[in-house]
């Protein structure tokens, strides 16, 4: 019953598979159409989260006694140079929060401004792209608040978070910064607060001091830490790598669900 | 399906969209595994409940100096054992899985999310189809749906010693590869896609029980390393299986169909 033929194309087939997965895969992964339809994943992730995810479903939030006294702290524990150092040194005294881009009323906002703005606090469960989670509880202007008060421009589309820190000293210019945006679905939500407290205290500079997004339903590289300038914008195209983030720009999801 | 020109032809033993979605799924799997571990390694940890309790992981490979040099260790639970060379500490670098194991081969997290979520589709899409056509089909309630005579335990002490004996029915899943094919397909498979789901920040919002079944997110999270794992194990079995019985004939036949099986299930060859 064996025919030869059909068994020496069994072995061949069998051994062409076998070095395909073990030599052949890190070539495949990097030609970039094969990169660019491996990409088309992302699209079709946010689509069905959207779908399924109301608006205005909130994250689940946790009691004190959930808090991780252990809370990692990921990223930039302490960005460099004086200006920075210089901000710690008076405790955020002369930091100010610069709302502009697209619109109407350009804001500029001292930490006591921003505490005297609507707040929230929140418990909630950070989630690292590597993997591990911890609790903490953060308490925050709403952002939905002061995006309303500056009043966004129709063409608005993407709100950006320019921060104090070089995570890349390596990279050129502004291509070595840290920076984030989220659409104005995520921008609008309940939970999303620019946090200056942190488990009941000012928020640490290992966790962003003095401000820190938060962005809740997300993965914590989009939780931009450091955050000195919020910019409305109609595409994120020309900013830095122009994926929409410092990570983004480094190949990782824009929308961060999953 | 009536074939007016030959009324009584015979089905093959495996059905054509049996064969494909089989083949495809051993490729998605593949790429799945390693994506997989490649993420895996980004934290090499493992922990129960909704956080991380980064002093008391239940697994974890690290590397640390021994001597003059860094050597590899794998800890679960109390226990700690050396594993240079395969886990922790793999071709001089710190690394959970070794470099043959992941995909990308190179350390990128990004890379691995990337392979391991668009075939994460592919699992999903093909899934699908196997189901709602073993369904449709009568595959499930002809092929797999053990009968009441194969599960007596005398049948299935008979099965166990023909395993054991390497003596394998033909044309008909035995008793012990249904249960086996059972509990992966309706088992394992779903799990790894719930427990995937349960380390989504976005599904758990959406659907809270997502995370709340298995206990918190890093719980979900073992949860998928550990069916993922029981998955490997079941392959191995598998191909060990066929490779006893056999592995020409079972290898042509789930790639041309094969023969039709006898009209009477159990009948040994």
């Amino acid at each position: 019953m064996t025919s030869i033929p059909r068994r020496g194309l069994l072995a061949g087939a069998g051994s062409a598979l076998l070095g395909l997965t073990l030599a052949g895969c890190d070539q495949i992964g990097r030609n970039p159409g094969v990169r660019a339809t491996l990409a088309r994943a992302e699209g079709l992730t946010m689509a069905a989260q959207r779908l399924i995810l109301p608006r205005t479903a909130l994250a689940r939030e946790f009691t004190p006694a959930d808090i991780s006294p252990d809370f990692r702290a990921n990223g930039s524990l302490r960005p460099a140079g004086t200006a920075y150092q210089n901000l710690v040194a008076n405790d955020f005294a002369d930091w100010r929060l610069e709302i502009g881009g697209l619109v109407e009323r350009p804001l500029s906002l001292g930490l006591a401004d921003l505490r005297a703005r609507p707040a929230r606090t929140q418990i909630t469960r950070h989630d690292c792209v590597e993997g591990w989670s911890s609790i903490g509880q953060w308490t925050g202007a709403r952002l939905s608040a002061l995006l309303e008060e500056a009043g966004l421009k129709p063409e608005a589309n993407y709100i950006v978070f320019h921060c104090a820190d070089r995570l890349d000293t390596f990279a050129e210019g502004d291509r070595g910064l840290y920076y984030e945006s989220i659409d104005l679905v995520d921008a609008f939500h309940e939970q999303t607060i620019l946090a200056y407290q942190m488990n009941g205290a000012d928020l640490p500079v290992k966790h962003g001091a003095p401000l820190r997004l938060r962005v809740e339903r997300q993965l914590g590289y989009k939780h931009a830490k450091y955050v000195m300038r919020i910019e409305a914008v109609e595409s994120f195209a020309h900013i830095a790598g122009g994926q929409g983030g410092f990570w983004e720009d480094r190949g990782y999801e824009w929308y961060a669900g999953i | 399906m009536d074939d007016p020109i030959n009324p009584v032809r015979t089905r093959p033993r495996h059905s054509l969209l049996v064969r494909l979605t089989h083949w495809i799924n051993v490729l998605v799997l593949l790429v799945l595994l390693g994506s997989g571990l490649q993420i895996f390694n980004a934290h090499p940890a493992l922990y129960w409940g909704h956080a991380s309790t980064f002093a008391e992981p239940w697994v974890a490979m690290t590397a640390e100096p021994k001597g003059q040099r860094l050597a590899g260790y794998t800890q679960v639970g109390g226990l700690k054992v050396e594993t240079t060379g395969l886990l922790g500490l793999s071709d001089g670098q710190r690394r959970g899985f070794p470099a043959w194991a992941t995909l990308p081969g190179y350390r990128s997290l990004a890379e691995g999310r990337r392979w391991h979520f668009f075939f994460a589709w592919l699992f999903v899409f093909n899934g699908l189809a196997y189901l709602a056509w073993g369904l449709a089909s009568g595959h499930f309630r002809r092929d797999l749906a053990p009968r009441r005579a194969e599960l007596s335990p005398r049948h299935l002490w008979t099965e166990i010693r023909d395993h054991l004996a390497l003596r394998f029915p033909r044309g008909h899943y035995n008793t012990l590869q249904k249960a086996a094919y059972l509990a992966v397909i309706f088992g394992l498979l779903p799990l790894m896609v719930l427990s995937g789901l349960g380390m989504s920040p976005g599904v758990n919002a959406a659907w809270p029980w997502t995370f709340e079944l298995f206990g918190g997110r890093q719980s979900a999270r073992t949860v998928h390393f550990l069916s993922a794992m029981a998955i490997v194990a079941f392959v191995l079995v598998h191909i060990a299986m066929v490779l006893a019985s056999g592995p020409l004939r079972q290898l042509r036949a789930m790639i041309t169909g094969g023969e039709a099986p006898p009209p009477a299930p159990g009948a040994h060859p």
